[in-house]
């Protein structure tokens, strides 16, 4: 019934799609649409076609040929100067990011774009951030021009107004190099420096210890007093909250080791331990800059504004004219096209409105609207053109009122895990207790031992593997999972992740896949007079199921109706032509539910919904909607079941309520019908429960969810995609395999623990001979760097070993 | 033994030499961007012939 064209060969030989025939074509060259030919002329005239031989078909379809008026707010001052990063008389500077950048050839092309106009000076591309950074005349080009040039080759600049927070982030990781760098070069050279003490060299070499006892105090400043100084700040900051964290007896150590030693040596006593000083600020510094593995590409603190768009027709006196989406105020006409979001409440003044709410609801249907009704922001129009009128501003509507709530002011991000930081707390009670212990019975000796043996022991007992095995566990944890395409926010995120006990899904983009469902049609052919039929009856059902059935009856005319009932739940019939027609449940189109048709009815359980077409009595055949629920998700959801406490939230309907109830078990944990706040408030109540949760949603709407969870995960199809806020981002295809990282997530926990036992080991013999006053520079600086490296050793290997054994690497 | 303090200070002026050098690098950017150099140092450079570019090109890929 429904004939797929014949598979053409021919490739388009911009973006390698399958042309619709061979007739968009430039001599041997073919093209699947005059937007992709259009690219290719302008690379062509602008002698840039080795564009397409570095890679073949690098190229991006062109969905829509860009609106020339699409780029005219910026012309707006204010705005551009907001984009501008540098601007001095002559030359202004901007980085754009470009999500469709996937290739060399988007390299080449790119940082060669001065060919179609000399303005731009300079281009220069950051692939895995999908950043092109440009350099251009602004007397001779503008903004907008630059834009549209990028345009015009395919690369449409992704423009919102976003805080640049990735600057600052980038900002922190160029001075952690410096003071890794710094620490590095230290350590060496005292080390080095230091090999007279550890020989302990005979007196006439005196002179020349002396000198390298006080180089190595000119070495160490810069590690004392700029390499350590986030310990000092991160322990005191987390003091005064009354918290004692992992930094506080790292800062003692710090502190006793650098003191100890400056007194030793200048008053002459001793060598210090300079070295064991610097090695640690080096090891722990290394530990850091591990942990931090970023996705610069992906960001993880998108909120509504990156979804909107960052500007907005407004008619003015009858003119149209572009303005910034913050100035919009209620009483504005706005002129929504297809396509676009609608910013703010408003009301439809003009124009079939036909709003799509899959980004607030999940509810993938669109909803008609008539003049004078209301329309939330965050719905898209389909269709014709529209004319709003807005009643509230941008950030006081309805789905960005969801941004207010406190749950996305809440500070969770604090770098040191939360099983750390209790270790760390009693760590320190009993360090001190032994420090002090051991002073005073020394006490009665005499004072000097007595400051010599406390010192010793906060040296000695300095967490430095426990500091270490933290971050790199965690980081080699980070790194699996990114290796199977969940990206994480933060490394303490592991830790919740494996902590958590219940698990909320989102349903649509969820657990089914983002484009929709299908439709086929089987039982005996309809003629084309029969399609009319059907598609006359469906027309008048605003049901979802009817929509779908006229999407797949495209060019077939329309009879009119008489008699036209739709019973809820059932499905709904008419006469047509004379002829009556019935479309729904077997129930209704038979009367009764006969044996033979059982098994359909069964078949129907799970992720199928099955509706039967009968005419004059007869049945015809049957319209199979399937809705493509995620390979993998029954298998997972059977696995995660028996461990965990699994919720629905759903924005849409209750239609599917029968099918999730079929691998759910039972429906006290399915909700329909939620509104984004709805969504949020349970998150909330869960929590309150002492519940932790883990939220997974695709959508705006589930945006509150995601951020009251104590891990959100975003699920994407397409990670370089607009994903809303979120602890984690994982890639739908891998959503299955959702338990084996969290049963992984434990596992890197348990290795921490085992990696603190082992360096519990280490401080015990440290602190052994520590308290009798006996620690020597040399067994000092044996001991630390031996007991840094066999953790650092002992996380990373095993966290690799389990993950190849659990089949998350090869 | 005066000629180790000699040594010592020109290795560690030698050393000092690495550290800015590194610092230096660091600060013109060279550590914001570890991947895209390693793509780019494959393509031609933007001055050459585009013939001779297409076909050096697919030296290199093939």
């Amino acid at each position: 019934m429904f004939e797929t064209s014949s598979t053409s060969a021919i490739k388009c030989y911009h973006c390698g799609e399958d042309c619709p025939d061979d007739k968009i074509s430039i001599e041997d060259h073919h093209f699947c649409c005059e937007g992709c030919k259009i690219v290719y002329q302008v690379l062509h005239q602008n002698d840039l076609c080795t564009y397409y031989a570095i890679e073949s078909t690098p190229g991006t379809k062109v969905k829509e040929l860009p609106s020339t008026k699409k780029f005219a707010f910026l012309d707006d001052e204010g705005l551009s100067a907001s984009l501008i990063k540098f601007r001095d008389s002559k030359i202004s500077r901007v980085t754009f990011y470009i999500p469709s950048m996937h290739c060399s050839s988007c390299i080449w092309l790119l940082e060669n774009i001065y060919k179609v106009n000399p303005a731009i000076t300079e281009s220069k591309v950051n692939f895995l951030a999908k950043t092109v950074s440009l350099t251009y005349l602004h007397n001779e080009v503008s903004l907008r021009q630059v834009v549209e040039i990028l345009t015009s080759v395919g690369y449409e600049p992704q423009i919102t107004l976003e805080d640049t927070e990735a600057k600052n982030d980038s900002k922190y990781l160029r001075s952690l190099y410096y003071k890794v760098g710094i620490a590095g070069f230290s350590f060496g050279n005292i080390m080095m420096l230091s090999f007279p003490e550890y020989l302990a060299l005979d007196a006439d070499s005196d002179s020349i210890a002396y000198l390298f006892r006080y180089l190595n105090v000119l070495l160490s400043l810069p590690v004392f007093f700029y390499c350590s100084t986030e310990y000092f700040t991160s322990a005191y900051k987390s003091l005064k909250k009354g918290v004692i964290n992992i930094d506080f007896p790292l800062s003692l150590g710090i502190i006793a080791l650098f003191g100890r030693s400056l007194y030793e040596i200048v008053s002459g006593t001793g060598g210090g331990y300079m070295d064991s000083f610097t090695g640690l600020l080096f090891f722990l510094l290394l530990g850091k800059l591990f942990q931090r593995k970023t996705f610069e590409a992906l960001n993880f603190e998108r909120n509504y504004r990156s979804y909107f768009p960052v500007s907005v027709t407004v008619i003015r006196k009858n003119e149209e004219t572009t303005i910034p989406l913050a100035n919009i105020k209620s009483g504005d006409r706005l002129l929504i096209r297809h396509n676009e979001l609608i910013p703010a409440d408003a009301i439809l003044f003009s124009g079939e409105g036909n709003i799509d709410y899959s980004f607030v609801t999940g509810e993938s249907t669109p909803v008609v609207k008539v003049p004078g009704e209301r329309i939330y922001a965050g719905g898209k129009q389909t269709g014709g053109v529209i004319e709003v009128e807005a009643v509230k501003d941008v950030s006081q509507s309805y789905l960005t009122q969801l941004w207010n709530d406190k749950s996305f002011k809440e500070e969770h991000n604090s770098n040191i895990t939360e099983f750390s930081n209790i270790v760390s707390k009693y760590f320190t009670f009993i360090l001190l207790a032994v420090a002090l212990g051991a002073a005073g019975y020394w006490l009665t000796v005499d004072y000097g031992t007595a400051l010599s043996v406390f010192t010793a022991v906060l040296i000695v007992a300095c967490p430095c593997a426990l500091a270490l095995s933290t971050p790199f566990a965690l980081g080699n944890t980070l790194r699996i999972f990114s290796r199977n395409n969940l990206y994480l926010k933060h490394t303490t995120i592991v830790e919740r992740l494996a902590k958590a006990d219940t698990i909320v899904f989102d349903k649509t983009g969820t657990l089914t896949e983002t484009g929709q469902m299908t439709v086929e049609y089987e039982g005996e052919m309809l003629s084309g007079y029969e399609k009319s039929l059907v598609k006359s009856l469906a027309t008048n059902s605003l049901h979802p199921l009817s929509r779908r059935i006229l999407d797949i009856l495209n060019g077939v005319r329309v009879f009119p109706v008489k008699n036209y009932t739709e019973k809820a739940g059932l499905g709904i019939s008419a006469e047509v032509e004379g002829k009556s027609l019935k479309l729904g449940s077997i129930k209704l189109v038979n009367g009764v539910v006969t044996k033979e048709h059982l098994h359909e009815k069964e078949e129907s359980s799970w992720n199928k919904t099955i509706v039967f077409l009968s005419i004059d009595g007869m049945i015809k055949g049957k319209f199979v909607f399937s809705n493509v629920y995620r390979e993998g998700i029954g298998g997972l959801i059977d696995k995660l079941k028996k461990n965990f406490k699994l919720f629905i939230l759903s924005g849409d309907n209750e239609s599917e309520k029968t099918k999730l109830r079929a691998v759910f078990g039972n429906d006290d944990n399915l909700y329909f019908n939620q509104s984004p706040f709805d969504k949020l408030e349970f998150i909330k109540k869960l929590k309150n429960e002492k519940k932790k949760v883990i939220m997974l949603g695709d959508g705006l709407n589930d945006a509150g969810a995601l951020a009251a969870g104590d891990v959100g995960i975003s699920v994407a199809d397409d990670i370089s995609n607009f994903t809303p806020a979120s602890d984690a981002i994982i890639k739908g295809t891998n959503l299955p395999k959702l338990y084996q990282y969290i049963n992984f997530s434990k596992t890197t926990l348990n290795i921490i623990k085992f990696s603190f036992v082992i360096s519990a080991m280490y401080n015990l013999i440290g602190i052994g001979v520590a308290v009798t006053g006996n620690l020597s520079p040399l067994f000092a600086a044996i001991l630390m760097p031996v007991s840094s490296v066999t953790v650092i050793v002992i996380t990373v290997t095993m966290t690799t070993f389990f993950a190849k054994r659990r089949g998350l690497l090869k | 033994m005066s000629v180790i303090v000699v040594l010592i200070s020109f290795s560690l002026l030698i050393a000092i030499g690495f550290l800015i050098a590194f610092l230096m690098s660091v600060r013109s950017g060279q550590f914001d961007d570890k991947y895209t150099p390693s793509v780019r140092i494959l393509l031609d450079d933007k001055k050459t012939d585009n013939n001779i570019n297409n076909s050096n090109i697919n030296k290199e890929n093939s």
